[in-house]
């Protein structure tokens, strides 16, 4: 073992102790302090209630399965419109003029409003035209809101993709005479998208979140569902339980993004 | 008549004149080296001349015909000029293979399978065959930039222009690719390079010319240029550039 080798070796042994002591004190504060609140035993029993956790759980989870139906169809057209939004803010021709305006006013308007007032307006207003069933069903324009307030952001983020690319690229690509639109569909959308997957990714992690927002207008998803329970039970335990199922999808999704994230850094450097 | 002709092509940047008035005749087959300093205006020429930036005044001419008319449909022009740029800009999610039947399938519309066999002969002949299904990030850059004069050559161009194309490399990567310059020149390609590469240019070129600050001040064969030169600033320069 070399001098420098012992002395890193040395430094790495002082981290992890003074890691874990610090690591032992904090947990240890938590679990001896907040039992000495004076209303512990009641949070403990209306939030953190195994039994009321155990029965209700089946059926919260059954209820996130419409969370993960509309999370399924609204991302790909998420995905499509938000595209086409970039793609229309950088079109050029003196005849698409009014494309980009609409593609801008789109992204300022649906970035602008807050993502409940969206689903409100849309998702009570349009039914409110007194359409035949099923179309004035919730799922349809809550989905609808959803779709256009997160198409504005993820336009806006293929938009930083198309500019991160650089220009040498779509020099080169001109040079050998192909036409714009050529040059933005196989040299530069490729590389734009690849470069904002990770971006995309953390959209998709909310908007995951998101469709909770639709149990105002009706569907009974998850949070909706926990609500129901709360009132039968007079209890929040289910509420957290939402919350565990949340996560269980969340942190490994989170913990990919972040993945890709720094793999993507890393090839940059 | 000429192959290509430069008449009085004036580029500006805002208020920096970057080629200011310069005329230059490239006859077929001929093979001319632009040489001066860093920002003597010789990438820029070529650029123009290949229509990826529009010029202020003047004219090109190729083949006797004009190809800077405002308005022009720059397409057309640009598949019959092949550039090649100091940082080779292969497309990095192609392959080798992908990057150069990627134009001449979409602009001479031509299939895969039609194309394999050309395209197959042009990599073998530059010594690429067990290359072409590598990405650019897998390559050497001596490899890269002969994928990136392939990839223009797939095109069939009339002229090739070259920008400053070893200054990228480390320097035991330049010989093979200056090579590839003298297996063109052999099979009569006419060619415009940017260079600094001196040794080279007083052995392949037909012309010599000398920018400085955007203008042409000498032109000649090799030897007059180099071994003569009459302008004080090109001896200045090629006593700097030789030493």
């Amino acid at each position: 073992m070399t001098r420098r080798e012992r002395y890193e070796a040395h430094q790495r042994r002082r981290s992890l102790v003074i890691a874990t002591i610090s690591t032992v004190t904090v947990v240890a504060a938590i679990y001896f302090l907040v039992p000495l609140a004076p209303g512990w035993s009641k949070v403990q029993q209306s939030f953190f209630n195994g039994e009321t956790l155990v029965k209700t759980f089946p059926k919260l989870l059954e209820a996130f399965r419409i969370n993960v139906m509309i999370f399924l169809w609204s991302a790909p057209a998420i995905a499509v419109l938000g595209l086409l939004i970039a793609l229309a803010r950088d079109a050029k021709s003196p005849a698409l003029f009014p494309l980009r305006i609409f593609g801008a006013a789109f992204t300022d308007i649906f970035r602008g409003v807050p993502v409940i007032l969206t689903v409100y307006l849309i998702g009570f207003g349009i039914p409110g035209l007194g359409l035949p069933r099923p179309w004035n069903s919730p799922y349809i324009w809550g989905s609808l809101a959803l779709i256009l307030t997160y198409s504005a952001y993820v336009a806006e983020i293929f938009r930083s993709g198309i500019d991160s690319v650089h220009h040498s690229q779509r020099a080169a690509a001109l040079s050998l005479g192909l036409s714009e639109r050529q040059v933005m569909r196989d040299v530069v959308l490729p590389q734009a998208i690849r470069n904002v997957v990770p971006s995309q990714m953390n959209m998709l992690i909310a908007l995951q979140k998101d469709v909770s927002l639709l149990s105002f207008i009706g569907p009974v998803e998850i949070f909706r569902q926990a609500g129901v329970f709360k009132s039968l039970l007079a209890n929040f335990t289910p509420y957290v339980g939402a919350a565990i199922i949340f996560l269980i999808v969340t942190i490994p999704a989170t913990r990919y993004a972040d993945h890709l994230m720094a793999r993507q850094m890393r090839e940059r450097r | 008549m000429p192959k290509l002709e430069l008449q009085g092509v004036v580029k500006r940047f805002g208020d920096r004149t970057v080629c200011d008035g310069i005329n230059l005749t490239v006859d077929e087959g001929q093979m001319v080296c632009l040489i001066g300093a860093s920002g003597s205006g010789k990438s820029t020429l070529l650029r123009c001349i290949n229509l990826l930036e529009p010029i202020e005044d003047g004219a090109i001419f190729l083949d006797g015909e004009d190809i800077s008319i405002p308005g022009l449909n720059p397409q057309s022009v640009r598949a019959r000029i092949g550039i090649v740029f100091q940082s080779f800009n292969l497309f990095p999610h192609m392959t080798a293979l992908e990057n150069v039947m990627l134009a001449p399938r979409r602009v001479r519309g031509l299939t895969r399978a039609e194309l394999q066999p050309e395209v197959e002969a042009l990599f073998a002949r530059f010594g690429l065959a067990d290359r072409m299904h590598n990405y650019p990030d897998q390559l050497s850059g001596g490899q890269q930039q002969r994928v990136a004069i392939v990839r223009a050559l797939a095109m069939q161009p009339e002229v090739m222009l070259f920008d400053e194309i070893t200054s990228a490399l480390d320097p035991q990567l330049v010989g093979e690719v200056l090579d590839v310059l003298l297996m063109l020149k052999k099979q009569g390609m006419t060619m415009v390079m940017a260079t600094h590469e001196m040794g080279f240019a007083r052995e392949a070129a037909d012309k010599i010319c000398f920018l400085d600050s955007g203008r042409i001040i000498e032109e000649g064969p090799p030897e007059a240029v180099f071994d003569h030169p009459s302008h004080q600033t090109t001896q200045a320069f090629l006593a700097r550039a030789l030493k």
